[in-house]
């Protein structure tokens, strides 16, 4: 206690309390600590009024931490935060939408079921008489997305509109509720380019009506497109904020991850040669509507090429790959690898056949957490004469043996080394366990579905790295993935993937992100042959 | 390696876990009793801890040991049936309705068809793994959860049993007879082989509680060491991952429900192959041995060694709460106390929980990364056995 009244007393002395001040909200020197790691290590944000700041920080670098702690999630050891000026305490998420905090996740909060309309209003219900009192709400909504260009209609389910329009329904959310202080957690991972184009301009709307936005994300260019000032943090600390006009991406990615990173995969002309996967036809139901999730999607990738299936999520990409690794049947269709009818096989059969998966959900398929990493090292291949012996025991210091040399190989950091619960590793190094996992199986296949999904910059381009070093080595390698860049630099070929059929195929030196997108959203489409 | 503190090994914040949970356990079970009658609660509380120690005569006291090991035995089964399929992410309420399938056929086996000891053990392991394999079924193939098929199954079980062993009974006695009482039957009692004469000849006390000590070595091995074992748990802790990595997962579940089930069925047969007990057939409720040995696998860390103790230990209370004074409290008194401390042994979760989260150590270490990724996780709460003895 007493050591945080000295630091307000500094920090009051040094400011001037009561003077008009240009910040809407201000963090200063906020510290907070969790068992064995400083979170935030004295980290100070000021956000100005009317401005669009970025934090950008790589995964673990302290913003969700900081973000919960303005909105009273955590209390801070150390530190103050000020709005207009002003101390205030934030102990609980209602202080900060007193306070007109309001925010829209990365995963939006909505109610499937009900309209815009009832989302928005949902928690702060204009009532008469125990009655809703809808019509008021509706002209107030109307009359913002008007204002600012939101382009919304009140009456619509959202389970019928797009992403983006879910999206808007967010920021209507908090605009309806007068919010001052507007935050959008990584807005854009979820949208198309259209839609993110979209969203900046938004975005820069709001900032001139005097709203004040704080913008979390990873993508330095978004930053660099939007926002006015950046503040960086890395492993907690705080590193700088910087002007994003008298900057570069390169000079804050540099910030972000305290070294020099190649944006742009390094690689030679592909050189196709047999026809490794061949699928034909394939159909696959859906589980959530009753329309079929993929529908009659023909492909086929060749020795030494990487194919990427690009699209939107949720467009038939992930029940492909159950239906090609065989975690979900086929209606109808036919798999090939290597010329070996694979069909009806079970997911065992496809595995020892050449085919390794580097499943979209690393936690839910890639890891058993509570397994030591040795004994996820070996998740694919225990049953092998290696490490399993005639008896049906397992051969321990085999699996250690394999462990650690997969482990110094692939660089794959953890606490204690083989014996690590994986639950305990972050996530990049999960993923590269898994990466190694699969690669080292020796695959004819490698199917890698969003391989990069939440991880820094350091750790993508590992990723990328591997993957072309799998295709120079004459391996088939299918990519799925949802990031431009990625779907842009990596493969040598891209499938574009909407509602179920394949509507599209690119060279991506031949095609931009603009003509991609099109694609994406189903606004224009080709015949693609098999 | 970074080396731990003595107080962070798990094995040993286990094993204090389970000391704090019987300790909890005794003294809430000590103001139960004092606020029924305080006269004479020291002295039953007394009664209830030295169980068999009561006796003053050593011959006396070793002869009353043997009787709590012989009631062990069943309970360290249940004990292992339960932790073995908890290991595999399943909850085998069942284990009653598995145990009382497993007497039935073992005393069909004596006096049905007048087998020796060890084909009634083998019918008891086949009916209590049949209704194992039962609740496996429904939970892999029509998705019905095993604890809600299992507690069907145990009344199915109970009243079956008691139906089909009714026409054994002596007319107007509700008991089976007793093995020793006949020639044709005194086969199926399992041998003494020699370890009675360590208990002053108690004549029930056998090879009873050798098996089950095995058992639980073989539960033991059969966990952690074999490729079988590292198959169901990885279905156990992830069964998406399991499926992702071509493990059978629905034949893992069935396999893994029908092992805990024929475990229980040999404990029954353990108990009831000794002649110590007979099967009532007016009983109205499932026995308790399945649902002690809930509380067992969980006081037990749920480790298979750790098992044998705790198992033991539950038995020794229960023995010892029906020597509590029957004219200062009601006959019930005795399964009340017991059953409040078996209730407290399984909190274990709860402790280890505790001390997890660093209530116990000031300093903790949990791993950089996964603090700094994901501050908020919530830190994995055990599902703590409840419903024991009502």
């Amino acid at each position: 206690m007493s050591l945080s009244f000295c630091v307000l007393a500094v920090v009051r002395r040094k400011r001037g309390i009561g003077l008009e001040t240009q910040f809407a909200i201000e963090m200063l020197n906020i510290t907070k600590k969790f068992p064995g790691i400083i979170a935030n290590d004295n980290i100070t944000l000021q956000l100005k009024k009317g401005e669009i700041h970025a934090l950008l920080g790589e995964n673990g670098a302290g913003k969700s931490t900081l973000m919960s702690v303005l909105f009273g999630l955590y209390q801070p050891e150390e530190g103050i935060i000020k709005k207009d000026g002003r101390e205030v305490k934030i102990k609980d998420p209602n202080d900060a939408n007193d306070l007109g905090i309001g925010m829209v996740h990365q995963h939006f909060k909505l109610v499937e079921c009900f309209t815009v309309l009832d989302n928005i209003i949902l928690g702060v219900e204009p009532v008469k008489n125990g009655l809703l009192q809808k019509k008021e709400a509706r002209e107030k909504v109307k009359a913002l997305s008007k204002k600012y260009g939101l382009n919304i209609e009140p009456d619509a389910l959202i389970e019928d509109i797009t992403v983006g329009m879910q999206q808007r329904t967010e920021i209507l959310k908090m605009l309806y509720r007068d919010n001052e202080i507007l935050i959008f957690d990584e807005p854009t991972a979820v949208l198309t380019p259209q839609e993110i184009k979209e969203l900046m301009q938004i975005m820069k709307n709001l900032a001139a009506e005097g709203k004040s936005i704080l913008f979390i994300s990873h993508k330095l260019q978004e930053i660099m497109e939007v926002a006015d000032r950046c503040t960086v943090l890395r492993k907690g600390k705080y590193i700088g904020t910087v002007e994003t006009a008298k900057t570069t991406m390169q000079e804050l990615s540099a910030m972000m991850v305290g070294r020099n990173v190649n944006f742009h995969v390094e690689k030679k002309e592909s050189k196709p040669g047999d026809v490794i996967l061949n699928v034909s036809n394939m159909t696959v139901a859906s589980k959530v509507h009753k329309k079929n999730a993929v529908n009659n999607v023909s492909l086929q990738i060749r020795a030494g090429e990487i194919v990427c299936l690009a699209g939107i999520d949720g467009n038939g990409q992930t029940e492909f790959v159950y239906g090609l690794t065989g975690l979900e049947p086929l209606v109808s269709g036919k798999v090939e690898l290597c010329g070996k009818d694979l069909t009806d096989s079970s997911i065992r059969k496809r595995s020892t056949s050449g085919m390794s998966h580097i499943p979209e959900d690393r936690h839910k398929h890639g890891l058993v957490l509570d397994y030591t990493l040795e004994d996820n090292m070996v998740l694919q291949r225990y049953f092998e004469p290696e490490f399993t012996n005639k008896a049906g025991f397992l051969k321990r210091k085999n699996i250690r043996d394999y462990a650690e040399r997969l482990i110094k190989q692939y660089d794959v950091r953890s606490g204690q080394g083989p014996v690590t619960v994986t639950r305990s590793m972050s996530g990049g190094n999960q993923q590269k366990a898994i990466i190694a996992r699969e690669i080292d199986k020796n695959p004819e296949l490698l199917v890698a579905v969003q391989p990069t999904r939440g991880l820094d910059v350091g750790a993508i381009e590992y990723i990328h790295k591997q993957l072309v070093a799998q295709r120079d080595a004459g391996k088939a390698v299918l990519l799925v993935s949802l990031e431009l860049d990625e779907v842009m630099d990596v493969p040598d070929r891209i499938l574009v993937m909407y509602e179920g059929e394949i509507v599209g195929e690119f060279n991506p030196k031949e095609t931009d992100q603009e003509e991609l997108g099109l694609y994406m959203a189903g606004a224009k489409r080709k015949e693609v042959k098999a | 390696m970074k080396k731990k503190g003595f107080f962070k090994n798990e094995g040993v914040q286990s094993f204090i876990a389970s000391i704090i949970c019987i300790l909890l356990g005794l003294l809430i079970g000590f103001i139960v009793l004092l606020f029924i009658n305080p006269k004479g609660a020291g002295e039953a509380m007394l009664r209830i801890i030295q169980n068999f120690l009561k006796w003053n005569r050593s011959e006396k006291q070793i002869e009353s040991l043997g009787n709590t090991l012989v009631k062990t035995a069943p309970l360290l089964m249940c004990s292992l049936s339960i932790l073995f399929s908890y290991k595999v992410g399943l909850f085998n309420i069942g284990v009653a309705g598995q145990y009382v399938a497993g007497a039935c056929a073992a005393l069909i086996g004596v006096f049905g068809l007048h087998w020796n000891w060890v084909g009634c053990i083998l019918l008891a392991a086949a009916a209590g793994a049949a209704f194992g394999v039962i609740s496996g079924l429904l939970k892999a193939y029509c998705n019905v959860n095993e604890v809600i098929s299992g507690i069907m199954l145990n009344w199915i079980a109970l009243y079956s049993t008691n139906m089909i062993l009714s026409s054994y009974t002596v007319a107007g006695r509700k008991d089976t007879p007793e093995l020793a009482s006949s020639v044709e039957t005194a086969k199926a009692i399992i041998p003494n082989a020699g370890i009675n004469k360590l208990f002053n000849g108690n004549k029930y006390v056998g090879l009873g509680i050798i098996i089950a000590i095995i058992f639980a070595f073989l539960v033991w091995i059969l966990l952690s060491k074999t490729k079988f074992g590292y198959e169901l748990k990885a279905t156990g802790y992830n069964k998406n991952a399991a499926k992702y990595a071509g493990m059978a997962e629905k034949r893992n579940i069935v396999v893994t429900l029908g092992i805990a089930g024929l475990i229980a069925g040999i404990g029954a047969s353990l108990l009831f192959l000794t002649d110590f007990s007979q099967w009532d057939i007016n009983q109205t409720s499932v026995p308790a041995m399945g649902f002690n040995g809930i509380a067992s696998a969980f006081l037990g860390g749920l480790n298979p060694i750790g098992a044998i103790f705790s198992s033991y230990f539950i038995q020794h209370i229960t023995d010892g709460g029906s020597n509590v004074d029957l004219t200062m409290y009601c006959s019930q008194i005795s399964d009340l106390i017991s059953a409040i401390i078996i209730y407290l042994c399984s909190f274990t979760g709860l402790i280890r929980y505790l001390f997890k989260s660093g209530i116990f150590s000031k300093k903790k270490d949990r791993p950089e990364e996964n603090a700094n990724a994901e501050p908020e996780q919530p830190a994995p709460v055990e599902t703590t056995a409840k419903g024991g003895n009502e």
